[in-house]
């Protein structure tokens, strides 16, 4: 080596790449601008039409709806299913975290994977699955004799009904957060604790709730935000027992289209984005107040011994699972099997004309297969190109302009999908000074699902960024690298796992979306929650079974796929696994 | 020439000044140590000099060439500075091989291959980790990873060479050997280096020069013996080696050097502080202290200097007594008899510093 400190005053250029440095700086802010577009602007477009009465600034839809008996009760039904489910939510959801991630119980991959099913079969298929299951006509109880008498009413079309499937629904929501941050939990903490004497029910209520709290809490919060946004559960259980929620009543209210609607519609949306924010608000005020940051050695997973207990909890959380996923899913298949809706199933009856039907009769299965296809994939591949760079800005460049996004990119995703799909027609039916429509084409779509789910994809790579020691990435900048190098070389390898990741729940959540596309469909542009409702609503269940059938296997089957070749991906990848 | 200059540089997050009107000049090839409490701004002193952080006030520049100066809106990024940094987390990339993250600085500069593992090597080979180029940076020990930082930074050819408390995570042992490493690199290539420290021990084992920082000042810069014999003022007089400052009242200066002084009953013959004498001539001496180091005081029956013995600590071959010898007042000295707590005991002082205590109000 030779001398190295001797001057080299040598830096060609200097001023002039500085100055291209800042700027390609700014040009990472420019990335906030279709951001803005897309997961903004629509829902402020929305509000315009609700303080708008025939052109002129007025409260006057305020008045009418909120004056209206009957959105006081469908807010009234909206926040006690979504409260009621959130509950159950909590209790199933909660459980399998706290014994799968502390105890001994054994197959806990096994466990991760089933109890993850649920939250990827759309939720109208969870609907369509639970009222064959329980109802008179009942395929699986028919089979064995025990369905309720015909004529007698539906359990599930009640309150209790849709909460109990929200609950469902979305305790792998309250799983998955969890058990997050319980694996973060440092065994020193609690063997600290047991040293101190605390045992059983007093570790379990005084050491280790009060510690994951914050996973509990955020858990929450998002279970009860996707539950007052949920349509598909809703609409399928409450519509025929004439039980309203916020979702159904704005569904509804467009389908009886008039001069006033989108007023109304418009004050309705922002009744309900409100209360979510209301909830993410109370959210971050609970957990601010609660910093635990954890300490200690973090990795090494705790095994509490249950003893002679296990095959009992064991037995238990199968049983479980069996009730939430294997039976409704029998049901489902039992349905798509039977000849004709109602009939007895049995041995010799079974037809598999259903599938028959959809897969080479009817040319819109296939349509719909591939039109959510390429839509969930396009929208992964775009929300995680735009969402690297837009995390690093979040993260590294923070501003009152970036905190105002970071809150504003949760909106399209709390609201109801119907409310963000009217924004997107308000906005795109005919954009300004090119005058090209967007409605009645996949493009649509596409936009409204890259406003919904670029939270979903920008979180996981906003917590990697923000857990990544800020020296890797100046010990490039010192080594000479400018921000397109620092980020292609050492940011993006290091945050691609958590990219992977958020791509993977984005492309499984748009996969079975329903509600956004719901009002967004044209002929020719079904989605497979569309198509699934279609045939539902127009008595069709049988095939709309069968359809659901493909739906599930499909989305297990792409599970499997990634969870076979988690071995090879890098460690995080696949989300029910970190 | 000096290489490094910073001139009235101040960095503020928020209401607080980390860094506060420093001014600091290195010659190029000068071994400098900045030494102080954590917490006292070394680091950002050090992320100021690099570039991650821009001054709210003052000048830096790098071999005469300005780099920073927010009054004419100059502010020259990290990656433009050719300064080569070491982390105290030692920030390898965990994705690439060792000789990856060692090359990684040519691969910017857009060297060839042949070019580049040549100098890859030669970097690996300086610092003893020829062996280990194709693994991971998880599979080293925390001396290796810290070797391989520098390798990093070494096969850039920097300016100088920036380390942030690289040794703050190495056991005792490990940090013997990695001083050494340094030094030998120091005189080998002979680039300028600025280590960041609040080890007192390796800043005056290893720097030709020390600049002693308190509360986002610069205390003192000068060479370790000087900072250890002559400290300017209080902070530095605690901070840098044992012993203890007594004030003092009664000072007869002989000249500008020394003086004698009255303790207890004793009179010493001390060094005293060109700056003190200068003043004693406008004001009065009343805040005059004087900084005794515990080789410099021993224990003699026939000292003049009287106290008890407080405490007394065996440490291998001697013992260090603590002797009140005023009300609060109380000397740390060596002996090399063990005595009894509460024993009275005569010492003799044959050095001291005298200095204005009261320094550090004024900075
Ligand atoms: N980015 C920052 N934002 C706010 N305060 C900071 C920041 N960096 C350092 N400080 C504060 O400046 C002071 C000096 O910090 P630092 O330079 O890291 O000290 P040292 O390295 O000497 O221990 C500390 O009080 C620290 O809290
Ligand atoms: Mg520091």
């Amino acid at each position: 080596m030779q001398a190295t400190g001797r001057l080299r005053g040598f830096l060609p250029g200097m001023t002039a790449s500085t100055s291209s440095n800042r700027s390609s700086d700014r040009l990472l802010y420019w990335l906030l601008l279709p951001v803005f577009v897309v997961s903004i602007l629509p829902i402020m477009r929305l509000g315009f039409e609700g303080v708008m009465v025939g052109g002129v600034p007025s409260l006057g839809y305020f008045q009418d709806v909120l004056g209206n008996s009957t959105t006081w009760q469908a807010t009234a039904n909206s926040l006690y299913t979504a409260g009621l489910g959130t509950v159950i939510s909590l209790l199933i959801g909660g459980s399998f975290a706290f014994l799968v991630a502390l105890t001994d119980v054994r197959a806990k991959a096994a466990l991760v994977f089933c109890f993850m099913i649920p939250m990827m079969i759309p939720p109208q298929i969870t609907a369509l699955s639970w009222v064959q299951l329980t109802g008179p006509s009942s395929a699986l109880l028919n089979a064995f004799g025990i369905a309720p008498a015909m004529g007698a009413p539906q359990p599930l079309y009640s309150a209790e009904g849709i909460a109990l499937l929200l609950g469902i629904q979305h305790a792998s929501i309250v799983f998955l957060t969890l058990r997050a941050n319980l694996r973060m939990l440092p065994r020193e903490q609690i063997e600290a604790a047991r040293l101190a004497g605390a045992r059983g029910g007093r570790l379990w209520w005084q050491i280790i709730l009060p510690l994951t709290s914050p996973g509990l809490i955020a858990g929450t919060a998002m279970a009860f935000v996707t539950a007052l946004g949920n349509f598909g559960i809703t609409a399928m259980l409450g519509i025929p027992a004439n039980y309203a929620t916020l979702p159904t009543l704005i569904y509804q209210k467009l389908a009886g289209f008039g001069p006033s609607v989108l007023g109304e519609v418009s004050v309705l949306a922002m009744l309900i984005g409100a209360i979510a924010i209301c909830g993410v608000a109370l959210h971050h005020r609970l957990v601010s107040k609660r910093d635990y940051r954890l300490m200690g050695m973090v990795g090494r997973p705790l095994d509490i011994s249950l003893g002679a207990r296990r095959p009992l909890v064991e037995a238990i959380l199968w049983a479980v699972l069996v009730a939430i996923l294997v039976v409704p899913l029998l049901a489902l298949i039992a349905t798509s099997l039977v000849p004709a809706f109602g009939v007895k199933l049995n041995f010799d009856n079974y037809s598999f004309e259903a599938f028959r039907e959809v897969l080479f009769v009817q040319p819109s299965t296939m349509r719909a297969f591939q039109n959510s296809f390429m839509l969930s994939v396009g929208a992964s591949l775009t929300l995680i190109l735009v969402c690297l760079p837009l995390a690093y800005v979040m993260v590294r460049r923070p501003s009152r302009l970036t905190k105002l996004i970071n809150l504003m990119v949760e909106v399209p995703y709390a609201l109801p999908g119907v409310v963000l799909a009217i924004a997107c027609i308000l906005l795109f039916i005919r954009i300004p000074l090119l005058d090209v429509s967007l409605y009645g084409t996949l493009g649509i779509i596409f936009i409204a699902y890259l406003a919904r789910f670029l939270v979903i994809a920008l979180r996981p790579v906003m917590n990697s960024f923000s857990q990544l020691d800020p020296a890797l990435e100046e010990a490039a900048q010192a080594c000479g690298a400018g921000l397109g190098r620092r980020l292609r070389d050492i940011l993006l390898p290091l945050v691609a796992p958590a990219a992977a990741a958020g791509a993977l729940l984005v492309f499984l959540t748009a996969f079975n979306e329903l509600t956004v596309s719901a009002l967004l469909w044209s002929a020719g542009n079904e989605t497979l929650g569309v198509l699934i409702f279609n045939l539902d609503d127009s008595g069709d269940t049988v095939l709309a079974s069968a359809v659901a059938v493909l739906v599930v296997l499909v989305v297990i089957a792409l599970m499997t796929g990634f969870q076979l070749a988690s071995r090879r991906l890098p460690k995080g990848v696949v989300p029910w696994q970190t | 020439m000096a290489d490094i200059n910073l001139s009235r540089i101040s960095k503020c997050f928020g209401d607080y000044r980390a860094v506060n009107q420093v001014s600091l000049d290195i010659a190029d090839g000068e071994f400098v140590a900045l030494l102080g409490p954590s917490g006292c701004g070394k680091t950002t002193l050090l992320r100021l000099l690099a570039g991650f952080e821009a001054p709210d006030d003052g000048v830096i520049s790098l071999g005469g060439q300005v780099v920073a100066d927010p009054q004419s809106n100059i502010m020259v990024t990290p990656e433009m500075r050719n300064l080569g940094i070491v982390f105290q987390s030692y920030a390898l990339w965990p994705h690439m091989s060792v000789a990856r993250n060692v090359g990684y600085p040519l691969e910017v500069r857009g060297l060839g291959r042949a070019e580049r593992d040549c100098k890859i090597k030669a970097a690996l080979d300086t610092v003893a980790l020829g062996p280990y180029a194709d693994r991971s940076p998880s599979e080293l020990s925390g001396g290796q990873r810290q070797r391989v930082a520098l390798a990093r930074c070494l096969v850039m050819e920097p300016r100088a060479v920036l380390l942030d408390e690289p040794l703050a995570n190495l056991d005792v042992h490990l940090r013997e050997t990695m001083q050494q490493a340094f030094l030998d690199f120091h005189r080998r290539t002979g680039a300028t280096m600025i280590y960041v420290t609040h080890d007192q021990a390796e800043a005056m084992a290893m720097a030709d020069r020390i600049a002693v920082m308190d509360k986002g000042h610069i205390r003192q810069m000068a060479a370790p013996e000087t900072l250890y014999r002559e400290p300017a003022d209080l902070m530095v007089a605690g901070f840098v080696g044992a012993g203890a400052v007594l004030p003092i009242s009664n000072v007869s200066i002989h000249d500008d050097r020394t003086c004698s002084v009255r303790l207890g009953d004793a009179d010493v013959a001390a060094r005293i502080c060109p700056n003190l004498v200068r003043k004693s001539n406008t004001a009065q001496l009343g805040q005059a202290g004087i900084c005794l180091r515990p080789e410099d005081v021993w224990v003699d029956d026939a000292g003049a200097l009287r106290g008890s013995v407080e405490d007394c600590v065996y440490l291998g071959g001697r013992f260090r007594l603590s002797v009140r010898i005023g009300r609060d007042q109380s000397l740390p000295v060596y002996a090399n008899r063990r005595a009894r707590i509460g024993e009275q005991v005569g010492l003799k002082v044959s050095d001291g510093w005298v200095f204005d205590r009261m320094q550090d109000e004024a900075a």
